[in-house]
């Protein structure tokens, strides 16, 4: 089938979501849709999955105008949602959720297990995505959650299979496997969008290119000729280079040793286990793994925000366990968290307020209990202006900001203070080319000052242009230790699925 | 954590590869547990062998039969201080043996098997030179855990569609009170079919407010168990009181099934009972099969697991809930209409006496799950009606005591188990569609 959308336009209060947007997706063909947060990509998958309704606009498929009153609608016009959040009951098997909402049954009402089954099986086979029916979602890795997902689409006969960024959590080899489901699915005629800013990706399996930069098509690309960075300097607007500028590294002293760390959750179980590692100064260290590892703790054992149940933390030789999470931060961590919005700052309170919320109690910014609104607001615009947060207003809230602006706060609140360890976790997550850009500079720009540097990332990418050295979490433990420059994404994503190992 | 860090720090953490160390941090909390439980024992034995076994004089006779069943059994008469003695030594024995070695993945079943040893302790003590109709406790036991196992198959209603339900309390007393009135002025069915219509509406209540317009379903939960309480207080203060016929329900009867109901002992418990219980048994075994074999249910669990989910793929997340929360506040009335119209005929203030709580820590012993929250509704139903039968008799255990056993029980249950059994997803978490 082919889908074409004609000056699709939508507005939300004070916002131009989508403005004329036009485009084209040719039957058994992928269409990359690539732009960054906030150009209307998101918009534009609601509106094309009858969550939204356009302002004005026409969608067609196969030359048919089609409205959309809800989501049933355009499930019923061929359209298929593989949403980035996959939409799965964890407790439920395959079968069970493949059929929820279409189930078969006896008596009206009475599931029929055995069909459901075998109505799985029959799109397994088909399509050659394996995947035993019977088996409970929680209990399957992602790329195998992800199959479900097209099954579920594929039995509800899409024939236009929309993906919403599906590779963010896949690992490398994953990915692999994700591509070939995407030319088996090709093969039998599907048409397929799909919708990223990972644009190597999009190179690597897409038939045309469309760039959406703030609500509007920029432009076509053809991935045969196509660079990265030309479809990057499209997206964001000026030239981007993307590698990260970066001399050989010059190890020093031992800032961070951990030996046998362990974490255990409410039940007892470990979610970090006997961790040994050693962070030096002048080096940036970069934890790769797959979401949901054990990075998360890892980052928080060492801010003391989580007890270890085992082992010891050493900064600069000295012991921080029972050291509470002022003490560790004052003393010498910096902490960019990976949840900007929940850990990183506090929405409602204003730029300059949010850039003391770690010092506010201190000199100059107190005195006795009263707080130093002049001595606040001074700092505040000195680190607005040096790291560059727009728009540079001081006065405005901290939830008003653009995700990336939001982080260039947040690291430019950490960043400023002299510190030995920094710790960043997840630190372009969901931010535009240019902050990424920016951020990326800052970290290299504070390694050559000499600090020692954990980054924690679920994105190769980031790991392999930053760190100086490599370790991968798997299930709560390092399964291995490498250098850049002598390994590869490959060898990475195997250790990172646990394979390897 | 520097308490609690501290004392590990000593252990040679490096000497062993990650691989095993995992296995070793597990055993150590399993070492630790297994300590515990084998102290817990051991305290036990001591209570039994140093206290209640030289206290007991004379023969505990238990009561099998009722005089006028037709297969008579005997009744079961122990020497109180010698069956004593032996109890204190088969729980020094488990005790020490779980204490020096553990009795592994058993220990909880062995920590069960105790404390229904233990609870054989007391009821001889307490019946030691006396008679003690243990058939009449077990039948009660089945009646006591009728509410209790209705009120948590209220609340798993709820919250299997992801409505936190607080207001159970107040169902059963709404249920309770309707039941009576109506009960009085037309008969007892239909006091039964009121109490259940306005188990209803409270959850109508529960189920606008928390779907409409999201509010805490705590809240609501409060607010329905207060509001029902100070109204059904003041009505009775203000009506019944003036007007007693209209607090003179018709008892639902007794009804013996043919054949089944003259088995010994399980004929009497299970099959010559009130039609509430009876409806107890049938909404619990109705609803398992319903939750987890129809399409009904398979949605129902859906919207309490992931309402996203649910609604990506054309389910309506408020109708299932709603569907849910009402059928669940119509067993909640059922249930309270056993307060009234299956035992006494009329209202006292207050007369659910925490019933719909001890539900609630029924439905987390039984993992959401309604046969699971039957059993263990049947532990809540047996201390209750053993405090009350021990109350009859007279043992030297003040009746202030005995009355606080069912809510003891019911904070030792949820103590060791909170945090173990796990609520669906999305309890008490409301949806908004995009």
């Amino acid at each position: 089938m082919e889908l074409e959308l004609r000056g699709i336009t939508k507005r939300f209060p004070g916002v131009l979501a989508n403005d004329d947007v036009s485009l084209t997706a040719r039957s058994g063909k992928v269409l990359a849709l690539i732009g960054e947060n906030g150009a209307g990509k998101s918009t534009l998958m609601n509106i094309l999955s009858g969550i939204y309704r356009p302002d004005s606009g026409e969608i067609i498929i196969d030359g048919k105008l089609q409205h959309f009153a809800d989501p049933g609608d355009a499930i019923k016009a061929g359209i298929g949602m593989v949403h980035q959040h996959f939409m799965l009951v964890p407790v439920f098997t395959v079968a069970e959720n493949v059929v929820l909402g279409v189930e078969p049954t006896f008596a009206g009402n009475i599931l029929n297990r055995k069909k459901a089954n075998k109505e799985v099986e029959e799109i397994s086979r088909k399509y050659g995505l394996a995947v035993d029916p019977k088996a409970l979602i929680e209990n399957l890795p992602v790329g195998l959650q992800q199959r479900v997902e097209i099954i579920k689409v594929l039995l509800r006969g899409a024939k236009i299979l929309v993906f919403d960024e599906p590779t963010a959590v896949l690992t490398p080899q994953e990915v692999t496997e994700f591509f070939g489901i995407v030319e088996e699915l090709k093969s039998r005629g599907s048409t397929i969008i799909f919708i990223t800013h990972k644009l190597k990706e999009a190179l690597a399996i897409a038939d045309d290119i469309t760039v959406l930069r703030g609500g509007k098509v920029v432009g076509n690309a053809d991935p045969k000729t196509a660079t990265q960075e030309e479809l990057a300097s499209m997206m964001v607007g000026r030239d981007i280079d993307l590698t990260v500028k970066k001399t050989k590294a010059n190890p020093g002293e031992v800032v961070l040793d951990m030996a046998g760390v362990s974490v255990m959750d409410d039940y007892g179980r470990p979610i970090l286990d006997s961790i040994d590692m050693q962070v030096r100064s002048g080096e940036i260290v970069g934890v790769a793994g797959i979401q949901g590892n054990g990075q998360t703790e890892l980052v928080e054992v060492i801010t003391g925000l989580i007890p270890l149940a085992s082992g010891a933390i050493r900064l600069k030789g000295q012991d921080m366990a029972g050291s509470s999470p002022r003490d560790i931060h004052k003393d010498g961590v910096a902490h960019v968290p990976e949840d900007r919005n929940h850990m990183g700052m506090i929405g409602s309170f204003t730029l300059a307020e949010n850039l003391v919320l770690d010092s506010y109690y201190e000199k100059p910014f107190s005195k006795g209990i009263r707080m130093q609104r002049q001595a606040i607001d001074e700092a505040a615009r000195v680190l607005v202006k040096d790291y560059d947060v727009r728009p540079p207003h001081i006065e405005n809230t901290g939830g008003a900001l653009s995700g990336g602006n939001a982080q260039k706060m947040i690291v430019a609140r950490e960043f400023s203070r002299d510190v030995p360890l920094v710790l960043c976790a997840q630190p372009t997550r969901g931010i535009d080319v240019g902050s990424i850009e920016y951020i990326h500079e800052q970290i290299v720009r504070k390694r050559d000052e000499g600090v020692a540097i954990l980054v924690v990332s679920t994105e190769l990418d980031e790991i392999f242009a930053l760190a100086d050295r490599i370790l991968v979490m798997f299930d709560g433990r390092i399964v291995a230790e490498l250098n850049t420059s002598e390994t590869s994404p490959t060898e990475v994503g195997l250790y990172m699925a646990g394979q390897a190992a | 954590m520097s308490n609690h860090g501290s004392e590990y720090q000593e252990l040679p953490v490096e000497s062993y590869t990650s691989g095993e160390s995992k296995t070793k941090v597990l055993n150590k909390n399993k070492v630790r547990r297994a300590r515990a439980i084998g102290v817990i024992l051991l305290i036990l034995a001591g209570v039994v062998m140093f206290i209640l076994a030289p206290a007991a004089e004379g023969n505990a006779t238990f009561g099998l039969s009722f005089p006028d069943d037709r297969f008579q059994l005997d009744a079961l008469s122990v020497p109180s201080t010698g069956s004593l003695y032996i109890l204190a030594l088969v729980l020094g024995f488990l005790g020490g043996t779980q204490f020096l070695k553990g009795f592994q993945s058993k220990s909880t079943m062995i920590l069960g098997i105790s404390f229904a040893l233990f609870v054989v302790a007391v009821m001889i003590w307490a019946t030691a030179g006396q008679e003690f109709s243990l058939i009449s406790m077990l039948v009660s036991t089945i009646a006591r855990c009728t509410p209790i196992a209705l009120g948590a198959l209220s609340g798993i209603l709820c919250e299997r569609a992801g409505v936190v339900n607080i207001g159970i309390e107040g169902m059963l007393l709404g249920g309770a009170f309707t039941g009576v009135v109506m009960g009085s002025l037309v008969g007892g069915w239909v006091g039964l079919i009121s109490a259940t219509i306005v188990g209803g509406m409270l959850a109508l209540l529960l189920a606008f407010l928390a779907i409409n317009f999201r509010v805490d379903q705590i809240i609501i939960g409060v607010v329905i168990n207060i509001l029902v309480l100070g109204l059904t207080s003041f009505l009775t203060a203000q009506v019944l009181v003036k007007r007693p016929e209209w607090n003179d329900a018709p008892i639902f009867p007794a009804i013996k099934i043919p054949i089944l109901g003259d088995i010994p002992i399980l004929g009497p418990m299970f099959f010559d009972q009130t039609i509430l219980v009876y409806g107890m048994f049938g909404l619990v075994v109705f609803t398992t099969y319903m939750l987890f074999r129809s399409r009904w249910g398979l949605r129902t669990r859906s919207v309490g697991e992931n309402p996203k989910a649910a609604d990506s793929l054309g389910i309506s997340v408020a109708k299932t809930r709603y569907l849910a929360v009402i059928y669940g506040g119509m067993v909640g009335g059922f249930a309270g209409a056993w307060f009234t119209l299956g035992t006494v005929g009329r209202f006292d203030e207050g007369m659910t006496g925490g019933r719909g709580f001890i539900g609630l820590a029924a439905m987390i012993f039984g993992a959401w799950n309604p046969i699971g929250a039957f059993g263990a509704a049947l532990i809540f139903g047996f201390s209750d009606s053993l405090q009350q039968k021990l109350a009859l008799i007279n043992t030297p255990i003040p009746t202030e005591f005995l009355s606080m056993t069912p809510y003891l029980v019911t904070i030792i249950v949820v103590a060791g188990l909170v945090g173990r059994a796990r609520p669906p997803a999305a309890d008490g978490q409301p949806f908004e569609k995009q």
